[in-house]
This record gives C-alpha cells, structure tokens and sequence, in this order.
C-alpha cells in the first residue's frame, strides 16, 4: 500500500469515526428520544414524507421526459433554447421564494406542497434530457437513420438508451433533492419529517431537531445510492459511463 | 400589483437592510469557502487516491438536506453556546460550497492540456511557476464557474437558514409565513430571487471577462 492511499483511507477513516461519534453522543444524550417515544408520529411523518417525495418526483418525471423529448425533435428545436434558458432561470431561484410564492397563490396544503416540489423537480430532469438527447453523436444517427429506422425506432432504439445516464441522473439529482425540499413543505403544510425539525427549532429542542434531521438526511443519501446502483441496472452495459 | 409592491415601498430600509446581511453571510462564507477550497483542489491534482476521498465526502455533505443540516449542527453547535444564529448558517455555507469549489479546481487543473505542460517544463520553469503562469491561468473560467454555483447555491440556502436565526431575506418570508402574511411572502421570495439571478449574472459576466484572451 503506498502513502496516498494511505492518506485517502485515513481521510475516509477520521470522516466516519467523526460520524460514529457525533451519533453516539446524540444517542447517549437522549437526542433520538422522540423517534422512541413517539414512534408512530414518526412512521406517520416519514410516510407522509415518502409520499410528497414519490408523489412530486413521479409528477415531475412524467412531464420533464416529454418535454425533453419533444424539443430535442428537429420541428421543435427552435422551442428549445426558450425552454432550456426556463429551466436554467428557474433553478437560479431559490427552493424557498418558489415555495414561498406558491404558498402567497395557492395557500397551504397537501396539494400546494406537491405542486411546489413538483415544479422544483422539473427542472433538473429535463436540462439532463435535453443535454443527454443532444450528446448523441450524430455519427450514431446517421446509422440508424442508414438502417432504415423510422424517426420513432430511432428515438426508442437508439436516442434513449444513448441518453439514459443523463436522464437517470437528472432524476437521481431531483429527487434527491425533493427529500430536502419536502422537508420544508412543513411551513407550506405539506407535513412530512420537516415537521419535527420545526418544532425543533421553535421549542429549541434538541431532541425534535435531531429525530427530524437524522432521519431525513439519512433518507437523502440512503436514495441517493440506491438510485446509483439502479442507474447502473437500468442502462445497458455498452452505455455505461 | 398594489399590495406586495405597496408593501416593498414602506418598507425599503428594511429590505435594503437585509439585503446587505444576506449577502455579507454569502460573501463570507465563500471567500472563507475558497481559500479552503481552491489550495485543497490543487494539492488533490498531485494526489489521485486522496482526491477520490476528499470529493467523496464532499458529495456525501452536499446530499445533506439544508434544513436537516442546520437541525444536525444546532445541538452541537449549542455545546459551546453558538446554537441558533448566524455561526451554523456561515458553517453550512461553508460546507456546501466546498464540493463545487473543489471540484471544479481539481477538474479545471487536471484537463490543462498535457502538451502545454510539457512546454512548460520544456522552458525549464518550476512546479510553482507552472502552477502560476501556465495552469491556473487555465483553469481560472472553471474555478470561476464553480465559485459561481457556490455563490447562488448559497444564496438560496442562506435564506432558508432565517428560520435559524441568521438574519437576511428570508427573514421576510419567515415573518409572512407566521404572520400569514402574502404581500411579505412575495417580497421576501421576489427579493431573494432577484438577488440570485443578478449575481448570477454578474458573475457569468465575470468568467467571460477573466478567461484569458487567447482562450475564449
């Protein structure tokens, strides 16, 4: 073993031993009582979290893969510089002035909880679908156009798998994302985890902060590998980065 | 437009007054973030194996949620006294713009075309003279470009980090969100809004205006 693996090892080592402890002291401290004590509000929480995250991202998939699509066809490629400098304008504002704007319009509640994180996850989705679209060598095209695909095959065959990294990314980073976001759907009244961290910061209450901010900061980077592991299962072998 | 606008009018001191808090919290969490993170992203060039670690983690603590994040930091903060308030916001501010920072350097550093290195020592300068007249040179519009996402990523999180007590725009959403208060709300949001997309502005103007002529 040389010296920089060993540095590197040691990085990694002392990162975690930090986050072992840190964790320990919570727990002893009786930081994670409520997530005892209070185990169903929890599990109800946490559902409610999983549902706005899901709900939200599932909504935000189902409409920014369209619409990459549609403005990655040659007919439309002149809407596409409209919708990708939208998309860069928009995730230039920040989580909180969207949520806060939604709220101003749409009041609070489940629904404008949802349309506000949904909103939020578009736009990462679909600068990737574009932009992994785009990055089809064009080489690649022209033999598919050569074999006689319809512009429908091509699409299917050819442009998609070409540009599934990207897309898994892109949907990768928004909903990893929303689990954060869904944490402030509380002050919109979408409930979820955020509720605890609230009450937390209101009642300075270590033990509402900490079961509220362990669980979702575990949740983001739980979803964050798993969906790793699947972006490498869903895009075949040849494709993979 | 009467209420909001009516509403920013009364209150422009307070607005302006924010403002400045806000972008005095950004500004110093990301100087301080760079002069931890351009050295760190340098040295990481000379170090593949270390360099894997080091973006590792730094991906880990951007995956953290903001607001669970201050949560985590508060209790630990409050050990010795600073729990709520304007030190945990600068920390996570930190934190979050180390990622892009380093990155960015440690990537713009690494893709310096072999060849002009090769010239480099060719001319007999040294490793310090190549780092300073050849590669940073090089590697500024990157670093600039990460600085950049740093710069608005903070902004935003800055605002959430009102709800801790750090001052700046988001102060106004807290109050309207509690006061149940709309043309607040909408002030607070358009400010901070405006804010991000102005500086995002002015720095894309900048990268353009320090990438190295025989570059662009």
């Amino acid at each position: 073993m040389n010296k920089n693996k060993v540095i590197a090892l040691g990085f990694k080592g002392v990162f975690w031993i930090l986050v072992l402890y840190f964790l320990f002291w919570a727990y002893t401290n009786g930081y994670f009582d409520i997530l005892f004590n209070q185990t169903d509000e929890f599990t109800r929480l946490l559902r409610q979290h999983l549902m706005l995250v899901g709900l939200s991202s599932a909504l935000a998939i189902l409409i920014a893969v369209p619409i990459g699509i549609f403005v990655t066809r040659p007919a439309f490629r002149k809407t596409e510089w409209f919708f990708l400098n939208t998309a860069n304008l928009g995730q230039t504002i920040p989580t909180i002035a969207i949520l806060a704007i939604v709220m101003s319009y749409l009041g609070i509640g489940y629904q404008p909880a949802v349309f506000a994180l949904t909103a939020f996850s578009i736009l990462p989705i679909l600068r990737n679908t574009v932009a992994g679209i785009n990055s089809v060598e064009s080489e690649v095209l022209d033999s598919a156009k050569g074999m006689g695909l319809t512009p429908w095959q091509t699409l299917i065959k050819v442009e998609l798998p070409n540009a599934g990294m990207p897309i898994m990314a892109g949907i990768r980073t928004a909903i990893v994302m929303n689990v954060g976001t869904a944490a402030l759907a509380y002050l919109v009244g979408g409930g979820g985890l955020g509720d605890f961290i609230f009450t937390g910061i209101m009642l300075r209450s270590n033990e509402y902060l900490m079961s509220g901010a362990v669980p979702v900061t575990v949740l983001a980077i739980l979803l964050d590998q798993i969906l790793r592991v699947v972006e490498r299962v869903a895009v075949p072998r040849s494709l993979r980065a | 437009m009467g209420g909001p606008w009516q509403y920013f009018v009364n209150n422009i001191d307070f607005v302006l007054q924010l403002t400045m808090q806000h972008i005095q919290l950004v500004g110093l969490a990301v100087i301080i973030a760079i002069l931890i993170g351009v050295p760190v992203g340098i040295y990481l060039t000379t170090n593949e194996e270390v360099a894997e670690a080091v973006l590792q983690v730094a991906a880990i603590i951007m995956t953290i949620p903001s607001i669970a994040l201050f949560g985590i930091m508060i209790p630990i903060l409050s050990t010795i006294g600073h729990g709520i308030g304007f030190l945990p916001a600068l920390i996570a501010l930190i934190l979050y713009s180390q990622l892009p920072i380093i990155r960015n350097t440690y990537v713009a550093i690494n893709n310096v075309d072999p060849a002009m290195r090769d010239a480099a020592k060719g001319i007999g300068m040294t490793t310090w003279q190549r780092l300073k007249t050849v590669e940073l040179p090089i590697a500024v519009p990157v670093i600039m470009a990460g600085v950049r996402t740093a710069i608005v990523l903070s902004i935003g999180i800055g605002a959430i980090a009102a709800f801790i007590g750090a001052g700046g725009l988001g102060v106004i959403i807290d109050q309207g969100i509690s006061r149940t208060n709309r043309d607040m709300m909408l002030v607070g949001a358009i400010a901070v809004s405006v804010l991000a997309i102005v500086i995002d502005s002015v720095l894309g103007l900048l990268q353009r205006w320090l990438t190295p002529k025989g570059l662009s």
